[in-house]
């Protein structure tokens, strides 16, 4: 038995390829869509990985530094590192901000998460792990190491806040977990960015200790004011555990004895994926129904189209004895074949257009395999119209009178 | 005279509707085409035609009456052939007043397509739709998709359908109505002589005056009723030949 889909499509060809070509490109969008939650939590999983930390230790009783704002005092890391188990421990501070090029091809802001690590030490926790251009830090100030996505080039100066830096050296694959480009900066330099504040401000600031009567003493003044004018806090300490320790057997007793919180990497991870960008997956998600019962909408109006544009032939089948399961299959062969040429045609898209989405966008087969699978779901479900208006159509219609 | 293998009625009643509003279209119509036979059906619009060749071809079912096929009782008052479409299938041939090709097939699958639905093995079917097609000389468009071919073209291609399972009768509902006289007149001429070549008793369903004069039998019918004449039983090339 011939197949009278197949031949239905050769016949009718343009029509079924430029109808999916557009089922296709709203499929790539769907899988894009897929894609760039994936981007998303591969970025936080990148975060993890690239920090090179066991275990993230922040102020008490919050999730870090990542998701809450957390300070800690910048000597806190030299009692975790007299903990038992710990190898490594490093202060670290994150600042999402704009960073503007000031010298260098085209000036312009990106927006960039800033991280202070302490200079010279790769390897550390914290460090950029590796380099694809220049070196690492080894200044104590004004030095910067950029991420690829920032755009900056070796020799740029950036500029973050008041200060200018030079980029040493670029990284790839350094971002946080919304996806932005990573700059590095000394701990210093980015302690004092974090907190620093304009002439008026510190003006303004000394006014108004100045006019407190408690604090306006001789000597006591000056030392509350030098103690407003330096930062002392950084952001989280990541430490790095000895091999063979379990890292909740380390982080038990940094809970208990410094009072503070610990994060191992699976909790870590839980708090990046679960809890920051939940909201986000949840918009997605919705955007993929959205897209899905789209697409089935458009699956099924074309094939139902199709289908009635076939009601004298579908009779005349139906009349010289043609099975209506032959029918149904005809029709579901024509659905699952729009679906195919949707699929390869979306499939196509977005791995062509993926790369030029500013954020990072994942195309995982496992994903494009349960798309794939979604799809021919998808138009069955939706030849279940046409089948049934093509199953209603009486024989008796081809002989009219 | 009874014949066995062509197609016979017996009182054949159709009711469409119930109580008040109850129409009879076919009121006990009698009726019976021997095997390589071929004869007019000729009746006014609502006479009751179309219902009487729905009935023959297995499309809707009578109220009433018998109807036998290739000696296959198909109706008897209640009863009914429980396989109709496969009935269709096999033992009916149909030419409608549109060829109604399938426009996705080209012209032998078109043919082959129906002994294909029986089950027939694809190369077997497609050599019987190439016979045919050239016994209708049609043979030399055989890959040719239906929108490619003239009228008298499709209606022969249409006729080589009708006629590939062989079926004991063909129903041909205003075959000639789209074509011009000499071609109508063909195409008569063609199905006299696939019915006495392959024994099918034929019935065509006409207002063409111009091929009435061909049949040496025709079934009037009116008021849903039938009523058997002689025709005068022309030879399609006296007919062409009539100025």
């Amino acid at each position: 038995m011939i197949s009278l889909a197949g031949r239905d499509i050769l016949h009718a060809w343009g029509k079924f390829v430029f109808t999916g070509i557009g089922l296709g490109l709203l499929i790539g969008v769907t899988l894009t869509m897929a894609g760039v939650y994936r981007g998303m939590v591969d970025d936080a999983r990148v975060l993890l990985d690239n920090s090179g930390a066991d275990l993230w230790v922040v102020q008490q009783d919050t999730l870090g530094p990542y998701a809450e704002s957390s300070s800690l005092y910048d000597d806190t890391w030299r009692r975790i590192l007299g903990m038992d188990g710990v190898a490594r421990a490093a202060n670290i501070t994150y600042l999402t901000m704009q960073v503007r090029r000031v010298a260098g091809q085209d000036p312009r802001d990106v927006r960039a998460m800033v991280v202070g690590v302490v200079p010279g030490g790769p390897g550390e926790p914290g460090q950029p792990g590796y380099l694809v251009a220049g070196r690492q830090i080894t200044r104590g100030h004004y030095e910067a190491v950029a991420d690829m996505a920032s755009g900056f080039a070796l020799g740029d100066r950036i500029r973050i806040r008041r200060n200018e830096y030079r980029v040493v050296g670029l990284s790839r694959r350094m971002v946080s977990s919304g996806g932005d480009p990573m700059v590095f900066i000394p701990l210093k330099d980015a302690q004092e960015a974090q907190f620093f504040k304009d002439n008026d401000a510190i003006v303004r600031q000394r006014a108004r200790t100045a006019a407190n009567p408690a604090l306006n003493r001789p000597e006591v003044l000056q030392a509350v004011l030098a103690s407003q004018s330096v930062n002392p806090f950084v952001n989280a300490v990541l430490v790095q555990i000895k091999p063979g320790f379990d890292p909740e057997a380390v982080a038990e007793p940094i809970r208990r004895w410094q009072r503070l919180t610990v994060y191992t990497r699976a909790q870590m991870e839980e708090i990046l994926v679960a809890k920051l960008i939940a909201t986000s997956a949840r918009q997605i998600g919705m955007f993929l129904v959205i897209l899905a019962i789209v697409s089935a909408a458009i699956v099924a109006f074309i094939i139902y189209t199709l289908t009635l544009g076939k009601i004298r032939e579908i009779a005349v089948l139906k009349l010289i004895g043609t099975r209506n399961r032959t029918i149904a299959a005809m029709i579901l062969q024509q659905a699952l074949g729009l679906g195919l040429i949707g699929f390869v045609v979306g499939k196509v898209a977005a791995t062509f257009w993926a790369p030029i989405f500013p954020k990072y966008v994942l195309l995982e087969p496992g994903d494009a395999a349960r798309g794939f699978a979604a799809v021919m779901v998808i138009c069955v479900l939706a030849s279940v119209l046409a089948i049934r208006a093509a199953l209603e159509v009486d024989p008796a219609e081809a002989i009219g009178g | 005279m009874r014949h066995d293998q062509g197609i016979r009625i017996e009182g054949l009643k159709k009711r469409y509707g119930a109580g008040d509003t109850a129409v009879d279209a076919l009121k006990g119509v009698n009726m019976e085409v021997a095997p390589g036979e071929v004869v007019g059906l000729i009746g006014p619009s609502g006479s009751g035609k179309s219902t009487l060749l729905k009935c023959l071809g297995a499309v809707i079912e009578p109220s009433a009456g018998r109807m036998t096929l290739g000696g296959q009782v198909i109706y008897e008052d209640a009863w009914k052939l429980p396989d109709l479409r496969a009935l269709r299938r096999d033992k009916i041939g149909f030419v409608f007043q549109a060829p109604y090709l399938i426009p996705f097939l080209d012209v032998t699958d078109n043919v082959a397509l129906l002994p294909m639905l029986a089950g027939r093995p694809n190369n077997e079917s497609r050599k019987r739709a190439l016979e045919l097609l050239d016994a209708l000389d049609v043979g030399h468009r055989a890959r040719a998709m239906p929108a490619q071919l003239s009228g008298g073209e499709q209606q022969r291609v249409a006729i080589a359908r009708a006629l590939v399972n062989r079926p004991p009768v063909i129903l041909a509902d205003e075959p000639t109505a789209p074509l011009d006289s000499e071609r109508a007149l063909t195409v008569i001429r063609i199905l006299e002589e696939m019915a006495g070549q392959f024994a099918t008793a034929i019935i065509v369903v006409t207002h063409d005056e111009k091929i009435i004069p061909t049949f040496k039998r025709i079934y009037t019918i009116r008021d849903g009723r039938t009523h058997e004449e002689a025709g005068e039983g022309r030879s399609v090339e006296g007919v062409k030949a009539q100025p």
